[in-house]
């Protein structure tokens, strides 16, 4: 195996890239710049490459998006400023650089494809396992490092596919992220071909990403770090490898089925009798689009987990380190996230409501859902039963850990109506929806990302964040989310319909044309209002992000320098070596001899107790 | 930092690093054939009744590849026990057949898979079906044109259905012959290619995708044949690892087809 | 690898002849018109296990792995069944309440 100890690429003031022996050639002076930046089998390189990649990802989300928020509030208004670029790149997709409806559709599908598996995953996922798991366990690196390359390289390749397809005749998918058939097959465009083929690669990355991860926590934990003495963090990015390996593969199997359709002509998903444009569609038919919706939602309700859990584990890291306290409820913790991983497998079919399945099917996919919202209470209740009694440091790391609570609390207690079936036969696709997991994802899981970004980035740099900037940027963030989601519940109660282009300002017409103005079904003024604000609330979201992007590269060279390879003054393996660690990671593997969180120990000199500290 | 467990297993587990990633790759894999099979229960068990095709397939040459895989599994793990016994002309030996085996299935596939493009159902103006592997073309066909013939070598129904079960016991007496149809009957040809019937989508999805698993492991069971032998003079019990995490798949594949040929073949 | 890895060569070629078997045996027990096809299905599906279950064992040698590897194929089999169970189940157009 490896024994060149080339140093990690962010590292300066140590011997960079001096101290090396190379493996039976003389002449061999390390990876040099392919070898340590691109073509790296390093899990912190790596980690370090797909963080900033999903950042970049979650940034063109975010510009499509607000492009879409635009268009509902002034339909047909061209985009300022990104306008003339519309055009030109789109053509008459983006007439005078507005977005035709048809553009607007493939935006929304975008935006959701993007943000979930482009950007969330990778980010809260992959990044941070990559680079803090094998730290936290005590290990010199992935247990597969060059597998740990490979998916990088799937998931680069994905993505390429997604972006390309915005500039092919036709466009992008513009079926929704979920590609529902029928319409996802008739859309007259390529660009579902190369959605399909994109997440074929996606979903191999990710594959392998779990394998790898899952592998590396069962056969590489250092020596005295048992099962129980892992901390929350890895317990939950464990679980979430589990949701990945064994929910992805039949979406994929379903992207195969659906391209064989759009290809091969095959009617997997398209029912006897479809008829296209008026007349028969010349397809065999004796398909389910039914079938698509089960292997969709297969994945799609563990996916929902796997964006949430790893901010958990993140959460619960800042919080213990910053509350000087152990986590109160360790073992409910793990308990419950090995809960939430087996029944999320089993709840799927309550995104179906709609689909005239029979009430004893809907009775046990309900019944199934109201028990996995159980344990995900009993884990944020353990965050805030934590924050009694502590010695809480107002940090911006601990600024977002906290805030998730509540706005991950309102995103969930929101799911509850939507959880029954009664109700959501009313809220089905409507924004209230819309609203209810975008407070779960994005004052939720993106401010743990966040906040995980503030707390490592001195072991990825030895450097501090900016902490004032890191300040504008959490009261930014919150204000702005809010405004921007909270009126999306009111809304969706009043009946606007999710994916129109319009905003629905013209099935708002219609109905109140045919039965007076204000009935129900028609949106009232103050309603449609709202998305004024919402436009306000988005463009101010964006303006705040500036100074975390500033922050986050200018300190990089420039930021205050760390006390110490432990500035935080925590527990955890990754905080006992060097900042940023060497190649191996430890310069001796460390021997574990307590649990993850063992802060304010009676009797101890300091407030925290390292896992790594032999006891007295 | 020594990186452990590559070759020696850990105590506590029982495993090497590379054993437990290809279990866990399997158990996706599982899902992933896990659910195409669903897919298979679903369409099926959605067909309208009688029109779901039986004995499309042919039992023989199917029964031929199941063997061929289940040699080839046995021929893997003597490979495997041939390392571990460090007797490397016997792995050689094994692990040829392997791949000589696994070259062998996807010849017979592809046998099958051209009879099977080689196949029409044809309807006829009189809204009658004929249905028969094409022989030839008449030089001036067209049917767009309503020119030319074209002779199928097959027999005509007078419904749809009747093609469906040929494992029914009047499919016994069905006659076969040369049957030479003017363009001007045809209505429509359509090849039994997986746009036909949606047990023919499923089918073709199916063993493609086992096929290339097919493919996938004969190569890396080839490679570790030729260049990666390198690594038995450095590090035989390594080597040895690689041979046996390559059979796991191996096995697997042939698992698959287990399944895959009762269901598709004989039910 | 674990010390009690010292297989026989003529346990895997029982292994093997008793794949034949079982695969000549699912082929004739096709050809038998049993009462409906359900019954045909779970013959095939039944020998199909069991034949499953002796390359698995024995070949891929998971009789004699530890805990570990059990667990992660354990919940692959249930989830695998419940994506099969729960799927057909759910097209079933069975009512509590008849609306």
């Amino acid at each position: 195996m490896e024994k060149i100890a080339h140093t990690f690429p962010l590292e300066h003031g140590h011997e960079a890239g001096h101290d090396h022996e190379a493996q039976g050639s003389p002449e061999h002076h390390g990876p040099g710049f392919w070898g340590t930046y691109i073509f790296s089998p390093d899990h912190k390189v790596i980690g370090l490459q797909y963080g900033l990649t999903s950042l970049a990802f979650l940034l063109f989300g975010f510009f499509l998006m607000l492009m879409m928020r635009w268009q509902i509030s002034k339909p047909g208004v061209p985009v300022p400023l990104l306008g003339p670029l519309l055009e030109k790149v789109l053509g008459s997709a983006a007439p005078h650089g507005a977005l035709s409806p048809d553009l607007y559709n493939s935006f929304g599908a975008m935006h959701g494809t993007i943000m979930v598996f482009l950007a969330i995953v990778p980010l809260a996922f992959v990044a941070y396992s990559n680079f803090v798991l094998p730290l936290q366990i005590g290990a010199p690196d992935m247990a597969y490092p060059r597998v740990n390359m490979a998916s990088y390289q799937a998931f680069v390749l994905g993505g390429v596919l997604m972006l390309t397809s915005f500039v092919i005749p036709g466009g992008a998918a513009q079926a929704g992220w979920t590609s529902y058939s029928p319409l996802a097959s008739l859309v007259p465009t390529d660009g579902q071909i190369f959605w399909l083929v994109g997440m074929v690669f996606i979903i191999t990355s990710g594959l392998l990403s779990a394998v790898n991860f899952i592998a590396t926590v069962i056969q590489l934990r250092a020596p005295g770090m048992t099962w129980m003495r892992l901390p929350f963090f890895v317990w939950a990015q464990f679980v979430t490898s589990f949701l990945l390996l064994l929910a992805f593969p039949p979406l994929e199997a379903a992207a195969v089925m659906q391209l064989m359709d759009k290809v091969a002509h095959t009617s997997f998903f398209l029912p006897t009798g479809l008829a296209v444009g008026g007349a028969y569609a010349h397809i065999s038919g004796g398909g389910s689009p039914l079938l698509w919706q089960h292997l969709f939602w297969f994945l799609g309700h563990p996916e929902v987990y796997v964006l949430i859990l790893p901010a958990m584990g993140i959460v619960c890291e800042i919080i213990a380190c910053n509350t000087r306290k152990p986590i109160w409820g360790y073992k409910s913790l793990v308990y419950s996230v090995l809960s939430i991983g087996f029944l999320s497998f089993i709840v799927w079919a309550h995104h179906m409501y709609l689909t005239g399945m029979g009430t004893k099917v809907a009775w046990f996919f309900q019944a199934t859902t109201m028990i996995i919202s159980i344990p995900s209470v009993i884990i944020l209740t353990c965050f805030f039963i934590s924050l009694w009694g502590a010695s809480i440091r107002f940090n911006t790391p601990m600024l977002f850990s906290l805030a998730f609570l509540p706005m991950f609390g309102i995103g969930g207690l929101t799911g509850l109506p939507l959880g029954f079936n009664i109700s959501d036969v009313h809220l089905h696709d409507t924004y209230y929806i819309i609203a209810h997991f975008h407070y779960v994802v994005a004052p939720g899981t993106i401010f743990a990302l966040f906040a995980g970004i503030y707390y490592w980035f001195p072991k990825m740099t030895g450097r501090m964040m900016n902490e004032f900037w890191g300040r504008v940027h959490f009261w930014g963030s919150l204000i702005f989310m809010n405004i921007v989601f909270m009126p999306m519940f009111a809304q969706g109660m009043a009946g606007m319909l999710r994916r129109m282009a319009d905003g629905g300002a013209n099935y708002s017409a219609a109905v109140n044309s045919k039965a007076g103005a204000d009935v129900i079904g028609g949106l009232s003024n103050n309603i449609m209002e709202m998305h004024t604000w919402i436009l306000w609330g988005a463009c101010l979201l964006g303006v705040v992000q500036i100074p975390f992007i500033i922050n986050l590269f200018w300190s990089i060279r420039h930021g205050k320098k760390a006390a110490n390879d432990n500035p935080w003054e925590a527990t955890t393996l990754e905080w006992q070596t060097a900042s940023p660690p060497p190649h191996t990671n430890f310069a001796v593997a460390p021997h574990v001899y307590r649990g993850p969180y063992e802060y304010s120990v009676p009797g101890h000199d300091t407030d925290f107790t390292p896992q790594n500290e032999p006891p007295k | 930092m020594d990186f452990p467990y590559i070759v020696e297993p850990r105590r506590d587990t029982g495993l090497y690093n590379a054993k437990l990633g290809i279990w866990l790759f399997l158990a996706s894999e599982v899902m992933l054939f896990g659910a195409l099979f669903s897919a298979y229960v679903l369409l099926r068990v959605g067909a309208e009744p009688g029109m779901w095709p039986h004995g499309w397939l042919n039992i023989p040459i199917g029964t031929a590849n199941t063997i061929v895989l289940i040699t080839s599994s046995i021929t893997t793990v003597m490979a495997w026990v041939s390392c571990k016994e460090r007797r490397y002309g016997r792995f050689k030996f094994f692990h040829a057949l392997t791949i000589l085996l696994a070259m062998t299935f996807v010849c017979i596939k592809s046998f099958e898979y051209h009879d099977k493009f080689t196949h029409y159902e044809v309807t006829l103006a009189n809204g009658k079906f004929a249905d028969g592997h094409l022989m030839e073309r008449s030089k001036d066909f067209d049917l767009a044109k309503h020119t030319g013939s074209v002779t199928i070598h097959g027999y005509e129904v007078d419904n749809e259905a009747d093609l469906m079960d040929l494992h029914r016991p009047e499919a016994k007496n069905i006659q076969r012959e040369e049957i030479t149809i003017p363009a001007t009957e045809i209505k429509f040809m359509e090849r039994y290619g997986p746009w036909h019937h949606t047990y023919l989508a499923i089918y073709f999805t199916l063993t493609a995708l086992h096929a290339f698993h097919v493919i996938c492991g004969a190569v890396v069971i080839g490679f570790l044949w030729g260049p990666g032998t390198k690594m038995w003079r450095t590090d035989p019990e390594r080597f040895t690892n690689r041979i046996e995490v390559s059979g796991l798949f191996w096995h697997f594949v042939d698992l698959v087809w287990i399944f895959l040929f009762p269901v598709l073949y004989l039910l | 690898m674990s010390s009690h890895e010292t297989h026989s060569v003529r346990g895997y070629i029982f292994v093997f002849l008793a794949l034949i078997a079982g695969t000549v045996l699912t082929v004739w027990a096709s050809f038998i018109r049993f009462g409906s096809a359900e019954i045909n299905i779970a013959v095939a599906l039944t020998i199909a296990t069991v034949k499953a279950f002796l390359v698995v064992a024995y070949f891929m040698h998971l009789i004699s792995e530890r805990k570990m590897i059990y667990l992660v194929m354990g919940f692959t089999a249930f989830f695998f069944a419940a994506l099969m169970g729960l799927t057909v189940w759910s097209l079933q157009p069975n009512s509590l309440i008849h609306i």
